[in-house]
C-alpha cells in the first residue's frame, strides 16, 4: 500500500476503504506517470547536451508517441473519474442513513464541538439561537417536549460500534470542518447549513475529530474526539445524560 | 561573439542615439514617474522582489513556530518580532494564534498579489511584450505608470495594516466569511483601521492596478505586432501574457464585487455572507442575517481558481523561451502549445467549486466540476509534453537561466500531478485542507513559478542593464534552492497524507505532545521543513548579491549576448525610450534555431531572408 | 518610435487603441456587475421565506431616470454625430444636454435613497414583518410606532395588516401608528443597506452604478469644458475620444435598463 507508506492512517470505517481504494490507485498512477516522464526527461538531459549534440536537429522529435501517452493519461484520468470517484461521491449523498443509524448533530463553535442526540424518543428538540445561554449552548427551547430527553455533549462524541452514525454537521459562528482522517470523513460545518455525513466505525477506541477550516486564533487546537464504544455503554451513556434544566429551572426561563 | 551580423550591432555605442528623442528628461521623470515600459517594468520586478521576500520573511517566522512552538525565536529575531507587533501579538517574541494567522493570510496574498502576479506580469510582461512584439512602447503608456503607481499604494496599504491594533487580516489569503467579517470586531473596534478591512481596500486598489495592466497588455499585443509579426509568429510567450490578461481581466472582477460586498457587511453591517442566526462567543450576532457564506467562496474561487492560472501561464511562457534558446532548436509542438494555452484559458473559468467539495455539494454540481478539473489538466499536460519533448534533439546548454528553466519542468510536474488527488472528491476528502494541498501548490508556485522566474531575470538581465549576471553566483544560488525547496515541499505530501493540517499554529504540537494521534508520526517533518526554509533564505545571498553586483560591474555584453532570434534583440542594450532604432520587420517564426542551410545556428526573426521571395508572402 | 494607431484604425483589426480598451474594459465591467448580478440570484434563492420584499421601492422615480437614461443615450450619440461634422456649436449644445441629464439622473437617485432613510421596517419575534414611517413622537426606548404603508411589501405584513382592519384596530388608511414594544422585535431598522439582503444589494449595485454615472458626468464635463480644444487641434482624435466615452455611457446605461426591472419590478 504506497499510501500507507507516504502516512495515511488506518481506515477505522466500514466504507473508507473505497476512498482508499481510489486514494492508492491514484497514487499509482501519478507516481509512475512521473517517473516515466523524469526517466525521458533526464535522458534528454544527458543524451542531448552540448557537449555531446553539439549541433541541434531543427525538426526534433518526429514520433506520435507523446500524443499516445497523453491520450493513455486521459483515458486513465477518465476512467478513475467515472468509474470510481464519481460513484463513490454519489453513494455518499445519496444513501444517508435514515432509519437504524445513530442520529447525531455535530455543531462547531470557535473552539470546540457540542454533540447533539434526540436521546431515547429518536427527536430532536427544537432550536432557537435566541434561547442560547452558557448552560444551554445550542438554543433548545425546553418547552418542546422533544427536547427534554436530549443529550447535549462537549467535544466527545460518543458512538456504538458497527452501528452507522448520521451525522449533521453545522455551526453556531464561523465556518469549520469536521474532519476525522481515521473514519476518512471530512464536512464543512457551516452555520445556516445542515450538512449530513455517515460512516460506520468498525473499531473500538478514541478517534480524533480536526478541525479542518481555519476559523480563528484557536482553530489549532480546536480537537474533537470520537469516542466508539460498545453498544450497551453507549445505550447507558444516553440514558444517564441529562442535559434539559429540572423542572424548576424551566419555568423562569422565557 | 561572431554573432554581429545583425545591423542593429552597429548602434551598441550609445552615442548616436536619444538626440532625436524629446528633451531631457530629469531624473524623476526618467526614473521615478516614466512612463518607459521598460523603467515601469523594472520599477514592478524590484518592487516585487522586495514583496517576495518580505512574504519568505513572514513564513520565516511562522515555520520557527511550527518548528519549535511556543518558544521566543533565538538570536534577537523573537525580540524583533515583538517590538515590531506589539507584546499582544507576539508575547515575549513568541508568536500567538492570531499573529500565526495573519502572517499566514498576509504570505498567501503578498505572495499571490504582490509577488508572483507583479513580478510574472507586471515586470517581464511589460518589460518584455512590447520589444518581443516589436513595440515602442505599451499602447498606453500613461495608464501603464498609473498601473505601477496603484500597484503601489496597494502593497503600502497592506503594509499599513501589519501595525493596527489587531494586526493584519488573518483570515487566509481565502477571508472566507463569516470569520473574516467579524474578525476584529471588538471594543476598540475602528471601521477603517483594523487587518481586514484594510485588506479589503487593498484588494480593490490591487484589482484595479491589475485592469489597467491588462487592458494595455491585450491592445498592445493585438495592436502594437511589427509587421510580419502574424498571431502565429507570437512567442510564445507572448499568448502565455496575452491569455494571462484576459484572465486577470475577466475574472478579478467578481473579487472586486465580493470585495465591495465584504466591505460592506464589515463597515454598513449588511448581511451579504452572514447567515441568520449567528451566535459568537455566546453572544446573538447582531445584523439581519439571510446572507450566504458560500457566495462569498464562489466569488472568490471564481477569480482564484483563473489567478492560479495566472501565476503560471508566464511562467510556462518563460521556460519556453529559455529552453528553446538553450536547446538551440525550435519549441516543439508550438500550435499545439498555444491553442492547449487558449483551452486553458477558457476551461480555467469553469473549475472553480473544486475548492468547495466539502461544502455540502450534490452528486451533479461535484461530478461537473470535478470533469472539468480532470479536463483542464490536460492542456497542462499538453505544454510540459511539449517542453519536456522540446529537449529532444537539442544541442542543450546550461547556462544559469537554463538550469532554471529545465528543473522547472519536474517540479511543476509535481505539483500538477498531485492536483490530480485533490481534482476527485473522493479523494479530496482525505486531502482536503491538509498539507498536501500546500505541497501541491508550491510545489507549482515556489520551485515552479519561481525558478522559471529566476530563469527570467538571468535570462533578459543583460538586455536590461546591457550586464551579464556572473554564471558562478548563479550556479551557486540554483543547486541549494533546488535541493531546499524539495527539502521544504516533499514532507508535505506525506504530512497531509496523515493528517497533518494546514493553519495550525501549533505545527500539531501542543505542550511538546501531538494534539492529534493520527499525525503524530508526521510531525518530525517540521523542523526538517523549517531548517530548509531557513537555509534557502540563506541560498538567496548569492542572488541577491549577484543581482546589484551585475548591474554595474557584470560582464559587458552585446545586443544578442544568448543568440537569440526574438524582437528584444533586435533593440539596442539597454534599449532606449521607443525601443527601436527603426521599425522592425519580421520574416519568420519566433524559434527558428539551427535551420538546415543556415550558416548560423539561429536565424533571428527580423533578419531579411537571403534566399527566396516565398519567404515574404506573409508580409 | 512612435505609438501606432492612437487615431487611425489598424488595417487587420478594424480598431484603434483606445476603442479596443475601452471595449476590453467594458467587458471587465460585464464581470463586476455580473458578479453582483449573481450575487443578487444566489441571495434571493437563498431568502427565508418571505423575507424577500416584493416592489417595496417606488417605481415612478426609476422610471423617470430610465426615460432619462434612454433620451441621454440619443444626445450623446448626437454630440459625437456634430463633432465628426464639425459643429462644435451643436457638439457643445448635445455634450450640455447628456450632461444635464445625467445629473438630474443623480438628483433624481439621491431623493430615493433620502427616501428611503425615513422608511422603516420592524420583525417582530414571531416572524411578522411590518414596513411603513415612525410617529416620531410615540416612538421612544420602549416602544416603536410606526405608522404602516398601504402596500405591505412582505407576506407576512399584509397577513397582519389585514387582521389589524378586520379587528378595527386601525382604519382603512390606516394613518394612525401601530405600537410596538421593543422587547417584541427581532429586528428593527430604516431601509439602510443593513436592513436586510435586498436593501444591502439594492444599495450596493445603484450606488456602484452611480458612481459610474459620476464618473461619467466628470469625463463628459472635461470634453464639454477644457478638453473640447482638441477638436481645433485633433479633430479625428476628439471625435475618438467622444466615441470611446460614448461607449462608456451606452454601458452605464445598460446597467441601468438591467437594474430597473430587476430592483424596482421583480
Ligand atoms: C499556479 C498554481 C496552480 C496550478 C497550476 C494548479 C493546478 C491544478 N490544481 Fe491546484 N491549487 C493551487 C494552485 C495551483 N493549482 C492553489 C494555490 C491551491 C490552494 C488554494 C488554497 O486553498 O489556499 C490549489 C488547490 C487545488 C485544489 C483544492 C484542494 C483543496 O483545498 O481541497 C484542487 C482540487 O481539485 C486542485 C487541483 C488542481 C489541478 C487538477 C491542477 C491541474 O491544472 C494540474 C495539471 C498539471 C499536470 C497534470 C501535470 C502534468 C505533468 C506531467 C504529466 C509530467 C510531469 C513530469 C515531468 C516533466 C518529469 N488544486
Ligand atoms: C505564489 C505564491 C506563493 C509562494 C511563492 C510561496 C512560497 C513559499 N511558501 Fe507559501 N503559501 C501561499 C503562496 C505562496 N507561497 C499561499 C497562498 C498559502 C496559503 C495561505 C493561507 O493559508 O491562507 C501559503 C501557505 C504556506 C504555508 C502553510 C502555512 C499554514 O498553513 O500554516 C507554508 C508552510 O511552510 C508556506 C511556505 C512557503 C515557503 C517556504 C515558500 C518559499 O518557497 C519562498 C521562497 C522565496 C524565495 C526563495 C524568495 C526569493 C526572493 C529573493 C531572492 C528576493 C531578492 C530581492 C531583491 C533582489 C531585491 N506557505
Ligand atoms: Cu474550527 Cu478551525
Ligand atoms: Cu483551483
Amino acid at each position: 500500500m504506497i499510501t500507507t507508506f507516504l502516512g495515511l492512517p488506518p481506515d477505522a470505517s466500514a466504507e473508507g476503504f473505497v476512498i482508499d481504494h481510489l486514494l492508492e490507485i491514484v497514487h499509482w498512477f501519478i507516481i509512475a506517470l512521473f517517473i516515466g516522464w523524469a526517466i525521458f526527461f533526464f535522458y534528454m538531459l544527458w543524451r542531448f547536451r552540448a557537449g555531446k549534440n553539439p549541433k541541434a536537429q531543427y525538426a526534433g522529435l518526429k514520433s506520435h508517441m507523446s500524443t499516445h501517452a497523453e491520450i493513455g493519461v486521459v483515458a486513465i484520468e477518465v476512467l478513475l473519474l467515472l468509474g470510481l470517484a464519481i460513484p463513490i461521491w454519489a453513494v455518499q449523498v445519496k444513501e444517508f442513513p435514515t432509519v437504524g443509524a445513530i442520529p447525531v448533530h455535530a455543531i462547531a463553535y470557535q473552539f470546540g464541538w457540542q454533540f447533539h442526540y434526540p436521546g431515547e424518543d429518536g427527536v430532536f428538540g427544537r432550536q432557537n439561537f435566541r434561547l442560547t445561554t452558557g448552560s444551554n449552548p445550542i438554543g433548545l427551547d425546553w418547552t418542546d417536549p422533544a427536547s427534554k430527553d436530549d443529550v447535549v455533549v462537549m467535544n466527545t462524541m460518543k458512538a456504538p460500534l458497527n452501528k452507522k452514525l448520521a451525522i449533521r454537521v453545522t455551526s453556531k459562528d464561523v465556518i469549520h470542518n469536521f474532519s476525522a482522517p481515521s473514519f476518512r470523513v471530512s464536512k464543512d460545518a457551516i452555520p445556516g447549513i445542515m450538512n449530513p455525513i455517515w460512516f460506520t466505525p468498525i473499531r473500538l477506541g478514541e478517534y480524533d475529530i480536526i478541525c479542518g477550516q481555519l476559523c480563528g486564533s484557536g482553530h489549532g487546537v480546536m480537537k474533537g474526539t470520537v469516542e466508539v464504544i460498545n453498544q450497551e455503554d453507549f445505550d447507558a451513556f444516553i440514558k444517564a445524560t441529562k442535559s434539559a434544566p429540572a423542572e424548576a429551572q424551566l419555568s423562569s426561563i422565557p | 561573439m561572431e554573432t554581429n551580423i545583425n545591423h542593429s550591432n552597429a548602434h551598441t555605442s550609445h552615442d548616436d542615439q536619444g538626440h532625436h528623442e524629446h528633451q531631457e528628461l530629469k531624473f524623476w521623470q526618467k526614473y521615478i514617474f516614466s512612463v518607459d515600459h521598460k523603467v515601469i517594468g523594472i520599477q514592478y520586478a524590484i518592487t516585487a522582489l522586495l514583496f517576495l521576500l518580505l512574504g519568505f520573511a513572514l513564513m520565516g517566522y511562522m515555520r520557527y513556530q511550527l518548528a519549535y512552538p511556543d518558544t521566543a525565536a533565538p538570536y534577537g529575531f523573537g525580540k524583533a518580532l515583538t517590538a515590531l507587533v506589539g507584546q499582544e501579538m507576539a508575547p515575549d517574541g513568541k508568536m500567538s494564534g492570531a499573529l500565526y494567522n495573519s502572517f499566514g493570510a498576509m504570505h498567501g496574498t503578498i505572495m499571490v498579489f504582490l509577488a508572483i502576479v507583479p513580478l510574472a506580469v507586471g515586470a517581464f510582461g511589460n518589460f518584455v511584450v512590447p520589444l518581443q512584439v516589436g513595440a515602442g512602447d505599451m499602447a498606453f503608456p500613461k495608464l501603464n505608470a498609473a498601473s505601477y503607481w496603484t500597484y503601489l499604494p496597494g502593497g503600502v496599504i497592506m503594509l499599513i495594516s501589519f501595525f493596527v491594533p489587531g494586526g493584519a487580516a488573518k483570515s487566509g489569503w481565502t477571508s472566507y466569511a463569516p470569520l473574516s467579517v467579524i474578525s476584529d470586531h471588538g471594543p476598540a473596534f475602528h471601521p477603517i483601521m483594523n487587518g481586514q478591512t484594510l485588506w479589503l481596500i487593498g484588494m480593490t486598489v490591487l484589482i484595479f492596478s491589475s485592469l489597467l495592466g491588462s487592458v494595455n497588455m491585450i491592445v498592445t499585443i493585438v495592436q502594437l505586432r511589427a509587421k510580419g509579426l502574424t498571431w502565429m509568429r507570437l512567442p510564445y510567450f507572448v499568448w502565455a501574457q496575452f491569455v494571462t490578461a484576459f484572465l486577470l481581466l475577466l475574472a478579478f472582477p467578481p473579487l472586486q464585487a465580493a470585495g465591495v460586498m465584504q466591505l460592506m457587511d464589515r463597515i454598513a453591517g449588511t448581511s451579504f455572507f452572514m447567515p441568520t442566526g449567528l451566535v459568537v462567543n455566546g453572544q446573538i450576532w447582531d445584523h439581519s442575517g439571510g446572507g450566504s457564506p458560500l457566495l462569498w467562496q464562489h466569488l472568490f474561487w471564481f477569480l482564484a481558481h483563473p489567478e492560479v492560472y495566472v501565476l503560471i501561464l508566464p511562467a510556462l511562457g518563460i521556460v519556453a523561451e529559455v529552453v528553446s534558446n538553450n536547446t538551440r532548436k525550435p519549441i516543439w509542438g508550438y500550435k499545439s502549445m498555444v491553442y492547449a494555452t487558449l483551452f486553458l484559458g477558457v476551461v480555467s473559468f469553469t473549475v472553480w467549486a473544486h475548492h468547495m467539495y466539502l461544502t455540502g455539494m450534490g452528486t451533479k454540481v461535484s461530478s461537473f466540476f470535478q470533469t472539468t478539473t480532470i479536463i483542464i489538466s490536460i492542456p497542462s499536460v499538453i505544454i510540459l509534453s511539449c517542453l519536456v519533448i522540446s529537449l529532444y534533439g537539442g544541442s542543450i546548454r546550461f547556462n544559469t537561466p537554463m538550469l532554471f528553466a529545465v528543473a522547472f519542468m519536474p517540479m511543476f510536474g509535481l505539483g500538477g500531478l498531485t492536483g490530480i488527488p485533490l481534482a476527485f472528491n473522493a479523494t479530496n476528502i482525505v486531502l482536503h485542507d491538509t498539507y498536501y494541498v500546500i505541497g501541491h501548490f508550491h510545489y507549482i508556485v515556489a520551485p515552479g513559478t519561481i525558478f522559471a522566474m529566476f530563469a527570467g531575470i538571468y535570462y533578459w538581465y543583460p538586455k536590461a542593464t546591457g550586464r551579464k549576471m556572473s554564471e558562478f553566483l548563479g550556479k551557486l544560488h540554483f543547486w541549494p534552492s533546488l535541493i531546499l525547496m524539495n527539502g521544504i515541499f516533499m514532507p508535505m505530501f506525506f504530512q497531509g497524507l496523515a493528517g497533518v493540517h494546514r493553519r495550525w499554529h501549533t505545527g500539531g504540537v501542543v505542550n511538546g505532545e501531538a494534539l492529534f494521534e493520527v499525525t503524530k508520526h508526521a510531525l518530525h517533518w517540521n523542523s526538517f521543513m523549517s531548517w530548509s526554509a531557513w537555509l534557502l533564505a540563506v541560498a538567496q545571498i548569492p542572488f541577491i548579491i549577484n543581482f546589484f553586483w551585475a548591474w554595474k560591474r557584470g560582464e559587458k555584453v552585446g545586443d544578442n549576448p544568448w543568440e537569440a532570434t526574438t524582437l528584444e534583440w533586435n533593440t539596442p542594450t539597454p534599449p532606449p525610450h521607443g525601443n527601436f532604432l527603426k521599425e522592425p520587420i519580421v520574416y519568420r517564426g519566433p524559434y527558428e534555431y539551427s535551420v538546415p542551410g543556415e550558416d548560423k545556428d539561429f536565424t533571428p526573426s527580423w533578419e531579411e531572408p537571403k534566399k527566396s521571395k516565398t519567404d515574404l508572402v506573409n508580409l | 518610435m512612435d505609438i501606432p494607431y492612437t487615431v487611425n484604425n489598424r488595417p487587420d483589426t478594424g480598431l484603434y487603441n483606445a476603442k479596443l480598451g475601452m471595449w476590453l474594459f467594458l467587458a471587465s465591467e460585464v464581470m463586476l456587475f455580473g458578479g453582483l448580478f449573481s450575487a443578487y440570484i444566489f441571495l434571493r434563492l437563498g431568502a427565508d421565506d418571505g423575507m424577500w420584499p416584493h416592489q417595496i421601492l417606488d417605481v415612478k422615480p426609476a422610471f423617470i431616470n430610465t426615460m432619462i437614461l434612454i433620451i441621454s443615450s440619443v444626445t450623446i450619440v448626437q454630440s459625437w454625430a456634430a463633432v465628426k461634422m464639425g459643429n462644435l456649436k451643436k457638439f457643445k449644445l448635445y455634450m450640455g444636454m447628456t450632461i444635464l441629464l445625467a445629473s438630474a439622473f443623480v438628483g433624481i437617485k439621491s431623493y430615493e435613497y433620502y427616501t428611503k432613510v425615513h422608511h422603516y421596517g420592524l420583525i417582530t419575534n414571531t416572524r411578522i414583518q411590518v414596513t411603513g414611517y415612525l410617529d416620531q413622537d410615540k416612538t421612544n426606548d420602549q416602544v416603536v410606532a410606526i405608522i404602516p404603508d398601504k402596500h405591505q411589501a412582505f407576506e407576512s405584513g399584509k397577513k397582519f395588516m389585514e387582521t389589524k382592519l378586520e379587528a378595527g384596530a386601525v382604519s382603512a388608511g390606516h394613518h394612525e401608528p401601530i405600537l410596538f414594544q421593543r422587547s417584541d422585535l427581532v429586528w428593527f431598522s430604516n431601509f439602510m443597506p443593513r436592513y436586510n439582503t435586498f436593501f444591502a444589494i439594492y444599495f450596493t449595485m445603484t450606488a456602484l452604478h452611480a458612481l459610474h454615472v459620476i464618473g461619467a458626468i466628470v469625463v463628459l464635463a472635461y470634453f464639454w469644458g477644457p478638453g473640447s480644444k482638441m477638436f481645433h487641434t485633433n479633430r479625428a482624435q476628439f471625435a475618438n475620444r467622444i466615441e470611446v466615452v460614448g461607449l462608456f455611457w451606452h454601458f452605464v446605461e445598460l446597467v441601468w435598463i438591467f437594474l430597473f426591472p430587476v430592483l424596482y419590478l421583480l
